[in-house]
């Protein structure tokens, strides 16, 4: 909306230093501290995943999207749930295609059973999932989302993917990336993810940006918000943080207030306007009467 | 280059000795990861090696301890320290002496009885683990072991072949395919049967320390059961709240019980459930792992803080579990009521009550456990 988009940068051109890459995030409107920039930067250098957990709400999906846009490459997610298969995260077989394809041969008098078995099993009847997609795409930003939803089946063929970044297809033979995709995984730490998955990543942990850092991001990402608006948003943000609340609001939530709180008019953070958006912000009703009360009661 | 090397292995067994996880494969990384950055910069040494050193936030306090150790006085390496282990059943063994009620079904079991037949297995099994000798314990730790207590099923997202269910597109075509393109059987499948996640609150504090090594050793028996989905968490609750799935991992059941007992900071000191439970509803429960479970909170109810406080996180607790079950095993004392204020507190929000002292009163748990139907 408001910030402009550079341009998206030659693909292979990597950042120098961690603080050369901070900037660039920083230019996608992106801004993030000395930990997690060397992060990026050594999972870029080293050609190793990036394992993010924190909280809801701090910015790890949001990192995987700014990733892409600085690298100028397309990001492929794949969002986890249980019951997650080879077949949905992986490849899978387009059969009526490969009927078709049979009856096809069969009507035009084709007789060399072998070559037709060779011809059904070919990469074009092959369907790309996020995994292999990504693996078939250079470069490209992989980012595996809240890996603790999908169950350990998933885990374990997530982690011989990550390993030397290679799929093998029975039928077919092994395919393999031209140039690794840089990958992200995030958790909500709902479930211990396996050690031997993690080991295989940079694991970096996120917390709540400190105050300045917050308002920072305001201002960044909504630049029509007035100056004193993202002050008093930021440390209403802090103070509920510290509120003992059901759910604390993560960088997410701070931003969609803000957004609400500017699409009113508002220029100062007041009760009436502070009740009239919470339900941006805080989303158990026994938060709401909590947090009205420490941000106005308590003084 | 050597210096860097040298530097950074001394590192890692600094973080090794505090139980941090070094492993070679993560201390490779991180020679790496230095490759890439400025190795006199310390924060960009620090960086390094939080990213391969470290792989939960629990693991990060140490981390910076041991980092702040090790490079300010670089002489002060501790080296890796072999305390002789901990006794394994010290929670009962420093146990007050418990005034002997009467035996619980009315057989009085003799005292110094020797366990090997079948008849005094089954007088073992009613007897209280409170008032058992050395041999008796071990005993009956044995029986204990092989309970593996498993939460009942539930029907999960995953999709298996079976012979009666939904049409399987992929597997019919591929049959189809097979024959040379004849359409022949239709394939079908179902969704599979999975047990829920189990997790278990263990009260670890004084009042519990003659109960608390059985429970574990419950807990244990469960953890081993589960091994393969890892679908079962326990936790230590004193003062504090203590994960012990991991140390509970081992296979054998003494050696886990020894990491346990390193692992928990707080054995026999007092209880802040209604915290400890709240801690665990905000950092584990709510995101997730108590969503659906079967929640198993062994413990006495007696709450030093305040029952209010504890009344309201069970409430929480059955909002989010599929089912509560409270084993309490002072439950089995002749003329209990469940009076202590946390106990009164938590007593709306469960599913099932149950005693928990003794090997039978633990087959009963499991079974409570496994089974809505005696819930």
């Amino acid at each position: 909306m408001a910030h402009t988009i550079p341009p998206p940068r030659p693909a292979g051109a990597l950042p120098a230093s961690p603080g050369a890459l901070a900037e660039l995030l920083d230019e996608h409107a992106y801004l993030c501290d000395d930990g997690l920039a060397t992060a990026c930067f050594l999972a870029l250098r080293m050609g190793r995943p990036l394992f993010l957990e924190g909280e809801a709400g701090v910015g790890k999906t949001e990192l995987a999207k700014t990733l892409a846009r600085v690298l100028g490459a397309p990001l492929i997610r794949l969002q986890c749930y249980e019951g997650l298969d080879a077949s949905q995260a992986l490849y899978d077989w387009d059969f009526p295609r490969q009927i078709l394809h049979l009856r096809a041969a069969e009507a035009a008098g084709a007789t060399d059973a072998a070559r037709l078995e060779g011809e059904l099993y070919d990469r074009r009847f092959l369907l790309a999932r996020p995994l292999l997609r990504a693996l078939e795409t250079s470069p490209s930003v992989l980012l595996v989302d809240e890996v603790d939803r999908a169950d350990d089946e998933f885990e374990a063929f997530l982690l011989e993917v990550l390993s030397d970044f290679t799929i093998s297809v029975p039928e077919l033979g092994t395919i393999r990336a031209a140039t690794p995709p840089v990958v992200v995984v995030t958790s909500n730490r709902t479930r211990e993810v396996h050690d031997a998955l993690k080991r295989r990543c940079l694991y970096h942990w996120l917390e709540h940006p400190s105050y300045d850092r917050e308002v920072a991001i305001i201002r960044r990402r909504l630049p029509d918000a007035a100056g004193r608006l993202a002050g008093q948003v930021a440390r209403a943000a802090a103070t509920l943080r510290a509120a003992d609340l059901l759910k604390p609001p993560g960088v997410a939530e701070t931003l969609d207030w803000t957004e609400a709180l500017v699409a009113l008019g508002v220029r100062d953070l007041d009760p009436d306007s502070a009740a009239l958006t919470l339900g941006a912000v805080l989303k158990y009703r026994e938060d709401r009467d909590r947090g009205l009360a420490a941000l106005f009661d308590g003084g | 280059m050597r210096d860097i090397v040298e530097t950074v292995v001394g590192f890692a067994r600094t973080v090794r000795a505090a139980g941090g996880r070094a492993d070679p494969e993560r201390v490779q990384a991180m020679l790496a990861a230095l490759d890439h950055l400025d190795v006199l910069d310390p924060r960009d040494v620090y960086w390094a090696g939080r990213l391969t050193l470290c792989a939960d936030p629990e693991d990060l306090p140490r981390y910076d301890r041991c980092f702040a150790a090790y490079f300010s006085g670089r002489t002060a390496v501790p080296r890796p320290r072999r305390t002789p282990p901990p006794a394994v059943v010290r929670a009962v063994v420093v146990a007050p002496p418990v005034p002997d009620p009467p035996s619980d079904d009315g057989s009085a079991a003799p005292d110094d009885v020797s366990v090997a037949s079948a008849s005094g297995v089954e007088v073992l099994r009613h007897r209280d683990v409170s008032r058992l000798g050395p041999d008796e314990r071990a005993e009956i730790n044995r029986l204990i072991a092989v309970l593996g207590a498993s939460a009942e099923p539930r029907r999960s997202r995953r999709l298996a072949p079976a012979s009666a269910g939904r049409l399987d597109p992929a597997r019919t075509v591929r049959e189809v395919l097979r024959r040379g393109g004849e359409p022949a059987v239709l394939r079908r499948r179902a969704p599979r049967v999975r047990p829920r996640r189990l997790v278990l609150l263990v009260d670890v504090s004084g009042s519990m320390a003659p109960y608390a090594d059985a429970l574990l050793r419950f807990a244990h028996a469960a953890v081993r059961a589960g091994t393969s989905g890892r679908r079962v968490e326990v936790f230590a609750v004193g003062t504090r709240l203590t994960r012990v799935t991991r140390e509970l991992a081992a296979r054998d059941p003494d050696a886990a019980m020894r990491a346990a007992a390193d692992a928990i900071p707080d054995w026999s000191g007092g209880t802040r459930l209604g915290e400890e439970l709240k801690e665990f509803l905000d950092r584990f429960g709510q995101r997730g792992m108590a969503r659906g479970a079967v929640v198993v909170v062994a413990s006495d109810g007696w709450e030093r803080g305040d029952a209010a406080l504890l009344g309201e996180q069970m409430a929480r607790l059955a909002r989010l579990a599929h089912r509560v079950v409270w084993a309490n095993p002072h439950k089995a004392r002749p003329g209990y009521a469940p009076l202590t204020a946390g106990m009164a507190a938590a007593l709306p929000h469960l599913s099932a009550f149950t005693s928990g002292h003794s090997l039978a009163a633990l087959e009963e748990l499991a079974r409570l456990i496994g089974d809505p139907g005696h819930a």
